[in-house]
């Protein structure tokens, strides 16, 4: 049951966020991004195995690891950006927030491009120019 | 596992005995003291911080083959 240890240390990030918020408001925003990394970094090893697994399976499957691997980038870039987009929302920079969600779809777009263009190429293969 | 529940706990103490010395100066009319004694809280809070950030980047950055 390791959900009852990352739901406490999530409820008793919360209690201290609440106490100190009420004297000191950033030092309540370094303690709330505190608990996130800490829970973040708890997780990403349990991702890290599921991530291995995919990895063999696409490598049975024999397909390009180009691809998963431009695939893992794009879910890691999601990941790391949603985090911090989410601390600025919460300290109520919603302008920043969006401005960092934009930049994590450019680079996403970006990494994305050599798969579209292999789709058309392959397209290209199936229609008789 | 990177911090653990201490780091939260020790960040929430600082920021307690912080806020308490900034009162106590505040009440014996030093007020310049006050705002030395917070920003010195906050950065010492931020090296922390930072640096847990820090590891976590190179943690996703392992996890997901990231550049």
């Amino acid at each position: 049951m390791e959900v009852l240890q990352y739901v406490a240390i999530g409820l008793t990030a919360a209690v201290l966020v609440g106490v100190v918020k009420v004297h000191r408001p950033e030092m309540a925003v370094l303690l709330s991004l505190a608990a996130g990394v800490i829970l973040f970094s708890l997780v990403l090893g349990k991702i890290g195995a599921v991530i291995d697994v995919l990895r063999e399976l696409s490598f049975k499957a024999g397909i390009n690891m180009v691809y998963l691997g431009t695939i893992l980038k794009i879910v890691g870039i999601a990941y790391i950006a949603e985090f911090g987009a989410q601390i600025c929302r919460d300290t109520g920079e919603g302008a920043v927030a969006a401005k960092i969600e934009f930049a994590a779809k450019v680079l996403i777009m970006v990494l994305a491009v050599p798969i579209i263009v292999a789709v058309l190429q392959s397209l290209l293969k199936l229609l008789p120019l | 596992m990177v911090g653990g529940i201490d780091l939260i706990l020790k960040i929430a103490g600082v920021g307690i005995l912080v806020a308490v010395l900034h009162t106590i100066l505040k009440n014996a009319g030093k007020d310049e003291q006050g705002v030395v004694v917070t920003l010195a809280g906050i950065a010492i809070v931020f090296i922390w911080v930072i640096q847990l950030l820090g590891s976590l980047f190179e943690q996703v950055k392992s996890v997901f083959k990231l550049f």
